[in-house]
């Protein structure tokens, strides 16, 4: 199982994974995963997303065998995590590194101490020891940091000796259970950074667990997307950006790229005249689109939307206004339509009473 | 001080005073070192049998609990006379410094192991988690990480501690245990000498200071990391 070339070798599986938490005196009985299968591969980045309470950080701690599935199947790296030993299961944390959302860094040792811990836990020879610290810390950017204690670091620095101590013991997964959530946006994308290199040169597999739609878009080959213990879509990043199966993926979704406008941003479109249509860029591409109104000889000025990059993909959904007859505005639609989700705007209630037309919403394409 | 008429023969009771002050020094000490061991060891077990801890042990966490909640409220003067029978075994008599010790010790370990509890339960479970995830032993996470994450409120656990210990060593003097306690009521307290009393208070304060002193200077020095 451990062949590092060859074809795609599955590291993490889940088959019809249950994992329920009996009733206590505070709470009754809650099933924190219900009949979850999943396949990770090794050197992929795979991002598990879904707002607090979905599971995600139950199936994270099934991983590293921190919990047993109380039914189903989970397997890591060959290891069977429930029916493997206290020993096995050690022996297979040796193998994952972690990062948390809260560091979860030692306070009472050094940063050097921090980086340590996982190597003398693993048997490595003290002389060995040091010059690997060493190494850690200038790959993840805080070689001066050695002798400092965690406190008086930034959380972006914290995070940074998180990710080395979990690297630190040569770990083919890293696990990273909202890794980014602590920190500002400029932090998360310089930590995003860094796990996109240490996947690359390393070529760990990494698990990130999150509930920022942006951090699957900035980082993962392949998303989970979760909702009360269950997948509700999974795949391609941008096969579920693009095409979402479930309702919950369309909500992430549109926090990446604005969807088609409503309520008073739409009235507010409305009242600039024209005819409003609004089409999904994916595959679709926006020159495709510039393609069919040009085909028609339709104006068309992107009024409202966005389009993102993923891995070179466009993704998002742009609304147009355009100047034309009813007829040549019923072609463009359905001629959009047959390759993409487009529609006609119009308002939600009656016409509204005419006005001096909004400005500042218009953007030039 | 006019009201007081006895004029002390400081001369004949110097000597007795610095007796006293070598034993009140002696009880506490070895209260210290071996119920501030034992302390430890009640502390990190409490700690670990807790219901979702490293040794989740209800049966083991449920019988300490108990016992501890039993000992400590008992008024350390009537539990001085109350474990005589344990004392007898142990030490082989009832008064002396030495007896004195037993019962100091019993109790300053059932504290201590509070104390030490109370300190543990407030490391960020995430410290534990994070050495699970690694993979060590739990053992190695409670003892290698988890006392000494605590160690700064551990000192000053153990500085009040030290001072309680003081005030139990003074009680003990009360059932012949000697010490500075012993002093003050046979020369102060019996004879009517308030200026005996006055100076063993002076004494024990001094004592107290020191300790004070130690264990705020030993918990900055851990806190400054």
């Amino acid at each position: 199982m451990t062949e590092r070339d060859g074809g795609p070798v599955t590291v993490i599986s889940f088959d019809g994974v249950s994992k329920g938490f009996p009733a206590t005196r505070r709470g009754s009985a809650v099933s924190a995963l219900d009949d979850v299968d999943l396949a990770v591969e090794r050197g992929s980045i795979v991002g598990v997303i879904g707002y607090s309470g979905a599971g995600k950080s139950t199936l994270v701690r099934l991983v590293n065998g921190l919990e047993k599935p109380t039914a189903g199947v989970v397997e890591v790296l060959g290891v069977d995590v429930g029916s493997a030993s206290a020993t096995q299961l050690r022996g297979l944390r040796g193998r994952i590194g972690m990062i948390f959302q809260q560091f979860n860094l030692f306070t009472s040792r050094t940063v050097r101490g921090n980086v340590a811990y996982p190597l003398k836990v693993a048997g490595w020879k003290k002389q060995d020891i040091a010059p690997r610290v060493a190494e850690l810390l200038d790959f993840v950017g805080i070689g001066d940091k050695a002798n400092s204690f965690p406190r008086a670091l930034s959380g972006g620095q914290k995070q940074r000796v998180g990710i080395a101590r979990a690297i630190a013991a040569n770990p083919e997964l890293l696990l990273a259970d909202e890794a980014t959530s602590a920190l500002d946006p400029q932090t998360t994308g310089e930590v995003l950074a860094l796990l996109k290199e240490i996947n690359r040169t390393l070529g760990i597999t990494i698990v990130v667990i999150t509930h920022q739609i942006s951090v699957v878009h900035e980082l993962c080959d392949q998303v989970i997307v979760m909702d009360g213990g269950r997948v509700v879509d999974s795949g391609d990043t941008y096969r579920v950006f693009a095409h979402p199966r479930a309702a919950l993926t369309e909500r992430f979704v549109s926090a990446v790229t604005q969807g088609v406008p409503t309520g008073e941003t739409l009235e507010a479109l409305l009242l600039g005249g024209g005819t409003l249509i609004s089409a999904d860029v994916n595959e679709f591409t926006s020159e495709k689109a510039a393609e069919v109104f040009e085909k028609h000889g339709v104006r068309h000025t992107v009024v409202f939307g966005g389009v993102t990059d993923i891995r070179g993909r466009q993704l998002g959904t742009l609304t147009y206004r355009v100047h034309a007859d009813e007829g040549v505005l019923d072609a463009v639609v359905a001629e959009l339509s047959t390759r993409t989700r487009a529609q006609l705007l119009r308002a939600p209630d009656a016409p509204p009473a005419q006005e001096t037309p909004a400005r500042g919403e218009e953007v030039s394409s | 001080m006019s009201a007081v008429r006895t004029a002390t023969d400081w001369g004949s009771l110097a000597p007795v005073l610095l007796q006293s002050i070598q034993e009140t020094v002696y009880m506490v000490a070895v209260t210290l070192v071996i119920g501030g061991a034992a302390g430890l060891l009640i502390g990190a077990v409490l700690y670990a049998t807790r219901p979702g801890n490293l040794f989740a042990n209800r049966v083991v966490f449920g019988v300490l609990n108990l016992l501890i909640n039993v000992i400590r409220p008992i008024p350390f003067i009537i539990f001085l006379t109350a474990v005589g029978p344990v004392t007898k075994a142990v030490a082989g008599t009832t008064l002396g410094t030495e007896a004195a010790i037993v019962p100091m010790t019993i109790m300053a370990a059932v504290v201590i192991g509070r104390v030490v509890e109370q300190n543990l339960v407030a490391v960020d479970p995430g410290i534990v988690e994070a050495a699970l995830a690694i993979g060590a032993k739990r053992f190695a996470i409670l003892f290698g990480l988890v006392i000494p994450e605590a160690l700064a409120p551990l000192i000053l656990g153990y500085t009040f501690m030290f001072i309680a210990v003081v005030d139990m060593s003074a009680m003990a003097g009360y059932i012949g245990g000697g010490g500075l306690g012993n002093f003050a009521i046979i020369y102060g307290y019996q004879q009517f000498n308030q200026e005996a009393t006055w100076v063993t208070v002076a004494i024990i304060v001094v004592i107290v200071q020191i300790g004070q002193f130690i264990g705020n200077g030993l918990a900055q020095r851990v806190l400054r990391r």
